[in-house]
């Protein structure tokens, strides 16, 4: 997020998209209604499905999957047609918006009315809703992202924020919700194919330098392969054959399942660290038991780039070792010794060799300091609530992190499947509020299972009416991957022509159905939309769920 | 704003208009006792526990809800307010259930504790007690109304704080009682801010029943293993267990949790959790010791790097891991395998 949880409540209008907020981040989604609700905030909502968020909109925008990237351009070219567009702010602070506006005008609403399905008076309400509002703030999640052209889709939404400068001030910014507890972390510690700790690219000599100085060895300084591209390179030529891998579901979270199954079982060595016996530690040469959350010392660092501490309340099960002493022990057996006496050290290390993180430590986290990133001052200020304050809440105050703001507008690219005669229903995934991803946690959890028991599909009930599906009817899904059976949920929630499924459930995992289909330059798989079929199975109506409030 | 002096209990102190008399008895550590009061919540004046006495009016009045006022002189504990206060604690006890040995808010109810201050003895109002049958349909709260004392604090924080409204007050007078709508079974959100709020053991969360006594546990603060929004938890352990998840008001989810954050923990001690490695033996995974793992890991791994070179190895790291372990486990692999084949699951 470039702002925070500390001035969420001071934006006039949230335009939340591509994120199910109420049920995949809730306490945020409770924030923004009660902003609406308490403050008299407006409200705009594009998600194909109708959300709970929806209950309390101003406008919601229902595209069609898979077409975000025409609606966040049209809704661009409407703000600059009408006047609406902050001309200082792109002038002082921006470059390339000349050439974004040539793409971005071509998005009449008339073009977007026929690519998205929202109808044209909408689309113009909702970017003049957005255009005058003083301080206007965006919200999004992997709705947006997980698609083929799921960058475009970001640099649509930078568009809009800079087209208007709401960038830079509280209750302002560009917010992208990160969907697990240290998500935000593992990418800051550079857990990721092209750049060291703190986003430093890999392949320029000062960060080399940095981080071999604290290591004291050579580091590779050619970028590697990102997650799925190293599962499409299992079992071909020159492609991975040993694979180390910790807390990690890839074979409930990889899209086309049994693709990936083919790729993991290629491998001449999987080591799996993880807490359970998962999907994917079932193929693994050696398992190594690992600790949750709640037995051992560290950080998080959560969507608004605040660290904080994670301690140990319970001690682990067995032999399980804390996931530091694991790595520690078969580093030194791999010839690098590594020894620290406790997490804290460890984050003075990687302190050191992340500028980002230049002055977090345990000191100042244990004081209850929210320490924001970046953190390259050790001075506290308190907000008017009184919280203490260190780092960067808002990001690119005054100058964007890399000088000028960029344009860059993108044409809208279909997804790889569209619904045709045999797969003629659009299938989107995503999570609901009772579990957690795969389900190694919370499906062991008696009263999150006895909540929601069982997968299911949500169906538009035209469509069942169409196919002749009750309510809680056991249905098979077919793409052109795989096959999975659950019950059908009758609900107003999808769109005519789009199922959703939660893929939570491994009884009937979602991605058995999904595309391995991925955006060029992220590489995250295009999970939001692909084509399938329902049929009824003849198994018949299943027990519906006695409880209402959200589905599932 | 204007800002003015007052007096209470004799002590003059600089008030700020638009706050109650609690407000400022509060921000300057003068103790006024209270049940139906959250700062969260709107003010509801309903339990009559935070009576004060201030100069020149005929009664005392509810400190939550007198606006404070320019040269107001405040007593909290005088002998009127006292006796108005054991009068009210009586009247609730004359319809409580002692049955305070077996309830789980026991060692931490407000009505308890006043009950335990005031050196309540006896009770001028016994008679009938209202019979409403204990409530627990669903999987994670147990309403025992015939414990509640009508604060309405769980009514005002479902509708108020969370925006679900999946409770309300049904009937009147003596057999007013907190209800779903048409009395159907609880079907909300299970964020349980209901059973935080709740100052007696009306709500209490089902998972936790009979499990500890509230001073028996230790409380270790942390951050939420689940979303991203990092939510701080207090976890209540007893005998290495986590039985009960509450949160602070001080942070930066104000107390509020969701149902994976609050109720999402009982994985941590499941039967199915690893606890020793395993090495795949004769197609088997077969436990071993963790030297035997560590170095059969090591060797099979330079074993490929030496064959293949470094670029045939790979490490996933967790975006459930801590800072700490991902630090470590990509040092791990840029140094042992010398490749930058490293990614985690920020993707799916």
């Amino acid at each position: 997020m470039s702002n925070s949880l500390h001035d969420l409540d001071e934006a006039d209008l949230f335009l939340v998209t591509g994120s199910n907020t109420t049920e995949a981040h809730p306490i945020i989604g409770m924030q923004i209604w009660q902003a609406v609700r308490h403050k008299n905030k407006k409200l705009i909502v594009i998600d194909p499905r109708k959300i709970e968020l929806t209950k309390y909109a101003a406008m919601h925008l229902r595209q069609r999957p898979g077409t975000d990237v025409a609606v966040y351009n049209g809704l661009a070219r409407v703000i600059i047609e009408e006047g609406l567009a902050d001309l200082d702010f792109i002038r002082d602070r921006t470059e390339g918006f000349e050439e974004a506006k040539e793409i971005i005008m071509t998005y009449t609403p008339e073009v977007v009315e026929k690519i998205s399905g929202i109808p044209k008076e909408q689309l113009i309400e909702a970017a003049r809703m957005y255009g005058k509002a003083e301080r206007a703030s965006i919200y999004w999640a992997m709705g947006s992202t997980q698609h083929i052209n799921g960058v475009h889709g970001v640099h649509s939404i930078v568009n809009l924020a800079m087209l208007t400068g709401n960038i830079g001030k509280p209750g302002t910014g560009v917010n992208p919700l990160r969907g697990q507890n240290n998500v935000q972390g593992a990418c800051d510690m550079g857990c990721l194919p092209n750049q060291f700790p703190g986003y430093k690219p890999v392949n320029v000599p000062e960060n080399v330098e940095r981080v071999e100085k604290v290591w004291g060895v050579k580091v590779p300084t050619k970028p590697g392969l990102t997650l799925t591209d190293m599962v499409n390179s299992m079992g071909t030529e020159g492609g991975i054959k040993g694979l180390y891998i910790m807390g990690e579901n890839p074979m409930m979270s990889d899209p086309d399942l049994n693709h990936a199954k083919e790729a993991f079982e290629s491998l001449e060595f999987l080591v799996v660290q993880d807490i359970f016996l998962t999907e994917t530690a079932e193929l693994a040469h050696v398992v190594l038991p690992a600790t949750s959350f709640a037995e051992k010392e560290g950080t998080f660092t959560n969507t608004e780039r605040r660290i904080q501490r994670v301690r140990k309340a319970v001690n682990p099960p067995g032999d399980a070792w804390e996931d530091t002493k694991i790595i520690c022990s078969l580093s030194k057996e791999m010839g690098y010794p590594m020894e620290y006496p406790s997490a804290s050290k460890v984050m003075d290390e990687l302190a050191s060799v992340t500028p980002i993180y230049e002055c977090v430590s345990y000191e100042y986290l244990d004081k209850g300091v929210a320490v924001h990133w970046p953190c390259n001052s050790c001075s506290i200020d308190r907000t008017s609530c009184g919280t203490l304050i260190m780092g960067t809440p808002v990001l690119h105050e005054g100058k964007f992190t890399r000088g000028a703001g960029k344009f860059l507008a993108f044409e809208f690219q279909p997804p790889t499947e569209w619904p045709d005669d045999e797969y003629p229903l659009i299938l989107t995934t995503g999570r609901n509020l009772w579990h957690w991803h795969g389900g190694s946690q919370t499906r062991k959890v008696s009263s999150l299972n006895e909540r929601s028991p069982e997968p299911y599909m949500e169906l538009n009930a035209a469509d069942a009416k169409k196919m002749g599906i009750k309510n809680s009817e056991e249905v098979k899904v077919t793409s052109k991957r795989g096959g999975i059976t659950l019950k059908a949920v009758i609900s107003d929630r999808p769109t005519p022509g789009v199922v959703f499924i939660p893929w939570h459930y491994k009884e009937a995992a979602a991605n058995i159905l999904t595309i391995n289909a991925l955006d060029p330059q992220a590489k995250i798989p295009e999970y939001k939309v692909c084509a399938v079929r329902v049929e009824k199975t003849g198994g018949g109506q299943k027990e519906p769920n006695p409880y209402s409030h959200y589905p599932g | 704003m204007g800002k003015f002096n007052i007096k209470i209990n004799g002590r003059e102190m600089e008030a700020e208009e638009g706050n109650t008399i609690l407000d400022v008895a509060k921000a300057n550590g003068i103790y006024i006792p209270t049940l139906c009061h959250h700062p969260q919540l709107s003010v509801q004046g309903a339990c009559r526990i935070c009576m004060v006495e201030v100069k020149g009016l005929p009664k005392p009045v509810t400190s939550c809800t007198t606006p404070i006022a320019k040269d107001m002189d405040i007593q909290t504990d005088t002998p009127v307010v006292i006796k108005q206060r054991e009068t009210v604690l009586e009247l609730l006890l004359s319809d409580h259930p002692l049955e305070c040995p077996t309830c789980d808010a026991g060692g931490q109810c407000k009505l308890q504790d006043l009950t335990h201050d005031y050196k309540i003895k006896g009770n001028r109002f016994e008679g009938e007690k209202r019979k409403v049958p204990v409530e627990e349909v669903n999987p994670f709260i147990r309403r025992d109304y015939q414990r509640c004392i009508q604060c309405s604090r769980c009514i005002r924080v479902c509708d108020e704080v969370r925006g679900i409204g999946a409770i309300q007050y049904a009937k009147r007078g003596f057999y007013q009682k907190v209800s779903t709508c048409a009395d159907k079974v609880l079907d909300c959100i299970f964020c349980g801010s209901c059973v935080q709020q709740c100052p007696v053991g009306a709500l209490t969360e089902k998972p936790s029943k009979f499990k500890y006594r509230p001073w028996e546990t230790k409380q270790v603060e942390t951050t939420c293993g689940y979303c991203g929004v990092g939510c701080s938890l207090t976890l209540h352990t007893k005998n290495n267990e986590i039985v009960k998840v509450t949160s602070r008001d001080d942070t930066l989810n104000k107390g509020h949790l969701c149902v994976k954050g609050r109720y999402g923990y009982e994985f941590v001690k499941s039967d199915k959790r690893l606890t020793t490695p395993l090495i795949r033996k004769d197609g088997k995974l077969t436990p071993a010791s963790w030297k035997e793992a560590l170095s059969y890991t090591a060797k099979r791994f330079k074993e490929i790097k030496e064959k293949h070179g470094p670029d045939s190895l790979g490490g996933f790291s967790s975006a459930k891991c801590t800072n700490e372990e991902n630090y470590l486990f990509q040092k791990f692999v840029r140094v042992n395998f010398e490749t930058n084949n490293l990614d985690h699951c920020a993707r799916l």
